[in-house]
């Protein structure tokens, strides 16, 4: 029987999509047989990200309104070896198509099958927010340095934590710039997280090769050597119950390394 | 035959003070008040006279009250400061108690999420910005207020808020109002602090320590040295 994991954060544009698609795929690196739902009803975006959207042939309204089975609205990954599967949203319905219960039923379904599903939320707190949570077992918020976006986790946290079958959830701080940081133009990981008092799960990086990747339709999370992607499999890694250290910004040592370029007069 | 003395006034420095005899019926009551004021209804004086009224053991409902001061009031010189009763309903003295009790939740008050409670406020935990914490009494917060605080919420002007960290986005007490500075004064400790409603009106806020000259009341403690 698998777990749940719902991605959510109240504000639009953190980076949900992102890390779902990233952290799905880092765990299926894992060898973790992983189904990602997309249930941005309306407004799908995972389907892009991860690279799948022209194999898409049924959607999750017509799961749930009995069009097709669940296994034929399943998109699998090539890349992977029969452990990857996204379950896209609808593009021409919207949110109230599918209700809580019939999500929970559906999810539960998912279980059966795979060790992880990672619930991609939409934004906000009404019927799309209900739906994504409501077959979860787990919650990852993600929030970016900035203090709306800090406030819009803070509101979340607390609806989360009347949910009675989802554990205690877990913080992403993400698009992180160390050097903004750093001179205290930003708040930072400590303040954060002393301030939501939740347990952090990882911290990723502002990072331009996340933007590239998913415009390719390729997670970062397949490209080893960015820092971006070394942040999401760690998330992976700790999801699968690893103790592994937060892993300073490598960010900082380039800011270093570039002073003293700047030092040498070279650009 | 000399009838009973139903009603007795007692004139003080000051003013009057009205006593009622809680054995006699109520409409008794009434009509005796009628002639006893009829006849001591010093029409000439044009000073007000306060009058304090004392009803002993009687039960009065509210439309009784105002029957009662309506017919002090029509003697024309008489204005009624009081009536005070020693018996109250069993809902009187179950909303004085929960006034007065000290409810303690140990949770963090995050955005969008409001804590009320009738008496005092023990809270072990954070106000978030965005969430708002409401007390009838007093508001004591472990932890840092960065929301709302509202003491005193049901009129109470002597309610204070003590936060170990304050830095409020508004506070309140009873109907005063005072909001953070526009300016984030980030630097600033803001550590062990208190609020309170000063003698001019105005949410102050200052040491803890000055609340136990302020406001001894909220002491409990009996005995002791
Ligand atoms: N760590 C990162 N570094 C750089 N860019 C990032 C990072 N994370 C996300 N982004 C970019 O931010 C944008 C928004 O991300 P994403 O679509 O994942 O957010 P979302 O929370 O799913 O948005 P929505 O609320 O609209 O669903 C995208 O362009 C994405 O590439
Ligand atoms: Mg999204």
């Amino acid at each position: 029987m698998g777990e749940a994991i719902v991605i959510t954060s109240g504000k639009g544009g953190v980076g949900k999509t992102t890390t779902s698609a990233n952290v799905g795929t880092a765990l299926a690196l894992h060898g973790k047989r992983v189904c990602l739902v997309d249930t941005d009803i309306g407004l799908r975006n995972l389907d892009v990200v991860m690279g799948l959207e022209n194999r898409i042939i049924y959607d999750l309204v017509d799961v749930v309104e009995g069009r097709c089975k669940i296994h034929q609205a399943l998109v699998k990954d090539k890349r992977f070896d029969d452990l990857l599967y996204l379950l896209p949203a609808a593009q021409t319905s919207d949110k109230s198509a599918v209700k809580p219960d019939q999500m929970k039923k559906l999810v539960d379904e998912l279980k059966q099958d795979y060790d992880y599903i990672v619930i991609d939320c939409p934004a906000g707190i009404e019927q799309g927010y209900k739906n994504a949570v409501a077959g979860a077992d787990q919650a990852l918020v993600v929030t970016t340095p900035e203090v709306s976006a800090v406030r819009d986790a803070d509101r979340i946290i607390g609806l989360l934590e009347k949910e009675e079958n989802v554990e205690a959830p877990k913080l992403i701080i993400n698009r992180i710039r160390s050097h903004m940081m750093k001179n205290g133009d930003m708040l930072d990981v400590d303040e954060i997280t002393a301030h939501l008092s939740i347990d952090l799960i990882g911290i990723v990086a502002d990072d331009d090769e996340v933007i590239k990747a998913s415009n390719h339709g390729e997670p970062i999370a397949l490209n080893p050597n960015s820092k971006a992607s070394v942040a999401y499999r760690n998330i992976a890694r700790r999801i699968l119950g690893e103790s592994v250290p937060l892993q300073p910004l490598e960010e900082e040592n380039k800011s270093v390394f570039s002073k003293i370029k700047k030092f040498f007069g070279v650009k | 035959m000399k009838k009973n003395q139903n009603v007795t006034i007692k004139g003080t420095k000051d003013g009057l003070t009205l006593h009622l005899d809680d054995s006699c019926s109520y409409s008794e009551l009434k009509k005796e008040l009628d002639i006893k004021l009829s006849e001591s209804s010093r029409a000439g004086e044009d000073r007000l006279i306060s009058v304090r009224v004392q009803v002993g053991n009687r039960y009065l409902t509210s439309v009784q009250q105002e029957e009662l001061k309506e017919l002090i009031r029509q003697k024309k010189n008489l204005i009624v400061e009081s009536i005070s009763s020693n018996v109250i309903t069993k809902e009187e003295a179950a909303k004085q108690r929960e006034e007065n009790e000290i409810t303690s939740a140990a949770k963090m008050i995050r955005s969008g999420q409001v804590l009320e409670v009738p008496g005092d406020l023990l809270l072990i935990g954070d106000v978030n910005p965005g969430g708002t914490v409401l007390a009838g009494g007093n508001i004591f917060i472990m932890g840092a207020l960065k929301g709302i605080a509202h003491a005193g919420c049901r009129g109470n002007k002597k309610a204070v808020v003590v936060a170990s960290l304050m830095k409020p986005s508004q506070l309140r007490i009873s109907d005063c109002i005072n909001r953070a500075p526009d300016k984030d004064q980030h630097d600033e400790k803001r550590e062990m602090e208190c609020a309170y409603i000063d003698e001019n009106e105005q949410i102050t806020v200052d040491r803890l320590q000055v609340l136990m000259h302020l406001r001894p009341n909220i002491t409990r403690l009996q005995g002791g040295s």
